[in-house]
């Protein structure tokens, strides 16, 4: 069933642009022809911006969320440290968000991803798709299944390596609220190195992106399990906004 | 010492990288996993639209791995008509850059403040290279006085407004076709938005 939101979230609160990377960040070549130049300009949040397509959980698939299964061949399994990722999708006044449509994607546990554009010589896993999508219950709670991804070489630099993560997209409930990012995991040694991790200048905002091991709720023989949270923007009520024309 | 303020800070943003297509449009980078793909047709009602565009970086080149979103009203200009899903995403073409939205003629919309919104359609666009999602939105060039009134487009600068209306195109079996290309660098840097 396709369903739009039926109620805004409210105004947004501004983005804080100093705590994202900047889009001209050189130490990221491919940002630098793909920056804008110009400054952005600042817009109240129109009624489109403030609202957004809702997901449905009729719309997904039952193990759209356990890279496990969700690509296998009979009787198979992927390859890899089977771990869950799972936490909570909260806004910046602390409420979980419901509803919320969380999509990842990440290369196998020899950091190949199936992508007909990846070279990398790291082998294909036949079992392993590499995506994964779900909806936040009603606290915002999300989980998945999958196997812990490997570092892979890219071509930044002459020795340049990716630290093992997850790519994460967020569909919250109004379309500025729009989100992409990535998950890192806790001691990995590369996420120093990693220019892309670099073009976050506050360390602050790096750390928000490690995922700790929790071994809370790991399962026994079976699953290490890393929590990662993420805040999408918050929203204030809007009304004391009615006002008169020419006030 | 005055009380903490308590609100969480937004989770920083990421590229999405050269390999988007596997978690938001797994069909384009070559293998079948969901039943359900969310896709760059809109259905419903009212005038079939259809919008070509690429993403050209600051050497002129198009992006090949560029992913849009789109976000609009109904026909009628609701944004929250249960029968109507105003979302596309799109992959651009692995050679050419070029990616394709098909949809219904978004209609004038009112705005939460008591204006009213030009016929429109925002855009979202990600890939490798960019580090924090880009918005954008496109305008009619036929609906100038409507534009004219639109809160975000009369605040645009003139001489940019241009970087912000399709391009009218053929009539192809009955639908309009326009072109929108988006512009990161130069001298048409199309106009993004912090929203
Ligand atoms: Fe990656």
């Amino acid at each position: 069933m396709l369903r739009n939101t039926s109620e805004s979230p409210g105004v947004l609160f501004p983005r804080d642009l100093d705590w994202h990377p900047p889009a001209y960040s050189p130490g990221y070549k491919s940002s630098v022809a793909r920056s804008p130049r110009l400054p952005l300009m600042s817009i109240q949040p129109t009624t489109a911006d403030l609202t957004g397509p809702r997901f449905g959980h009729s719309e997904l698939g039952p193990l759209d969320n356990d890279l496990l299964l969700n690509f296998c061949q009979p009787g198979g399994s992927p390859i890899g440290e089977r771990i869950i990722v799972h936490g909570r999708v909260l806004d910046e006044t602390g409420r979980g968000v419901a509803g919320v449509l969380v999509e990842m994607w990440q290369a196998n546990a020899g950091g190949r991803y199936r992508h007909r554009n990846d070279t990398y010589l790291a082998p294909i896993d036949p079992n392993f798709g590499g995506c994964g999508r779900t909806i936040t219950d009603d606290q915002g709670h999300y989980v998945f299944r999958t196997i812990r991804p490997g570092p892979y070489p890219w071509e930044n630099g002459p020795n340049a390596w990716r630290p093992s993560h997850i790519h994460f997209s967020l569909f919250g409930h109004a379309f500025a609220q729009r989100l992409i990012t990535q998950m890192y995991f806790e001691g990995d040694p590369l996420i120093p190195h990693c220019p892309i991790v670099a073009t976050i200048p506050d360390k602050a905002a790096v750390e928000r992106l490690i995922a700790p091991l929790d071994l809370n709720h790991s399962i026994p023989h079976d699953l290490l399990a890393y929590r990662f949270d993420i805040v999408l923007r918050g929203s204030r009520s809007t009304i004391f906004e009615n006002r008169l024309e020419g006030n | 010492m005055a009380q903490k303020l308590d609100y969480l800070k937004e989770t920083p943003s990421q590229t999405a990288g050269p390999y988007v297509h596997i978690g938001l449009v797994p069909r384009q980078a070559g293998f079948e996993i969901y039943d359900n793909n969310f896709g760059n047709v809109i259905p419903g009602k009212g005038e079939r639209i259809r919008i070509r565009g690429r993403v050209i970086d600051g050497t002129g080149a198009p992006l090949n791995d560029v992913l849009v979103e789109t976000w609009q009203a109904d026909a009628s200009g609701s944004f929250t008509n249960p029968e109507f899903r105003g979302w596309a995403r799109a992959g651009s073409d692995f050679e050419t850059g070029e990616w394709v939205i098909e949809t219904v003629r978004p209609g004038a919309a009112p705005n939460r403040d008591g204006a009213t919104l030009a016929p429109q359609i925002l855009f979202w666009i990600v890939a490798r290279g960019i580090n924090i999602g880009l918005n954008t939105r496109m305008y009619f060039p036929e609906d100038a006085a409507a534009n004219a009134a639109d809160p975000v487009f009369r605040k645009v600068p003139p001489h940019r407004r241009e970087t912000l209306l399709a391009q009218p195109g053929d009539r192809v079996d009955g639908v309009q076709e326009y072109r929108f290309d988006i512009h990161l660098q130069g001298a048409r840097e199309t106009v993004f938005f912090d929203v």
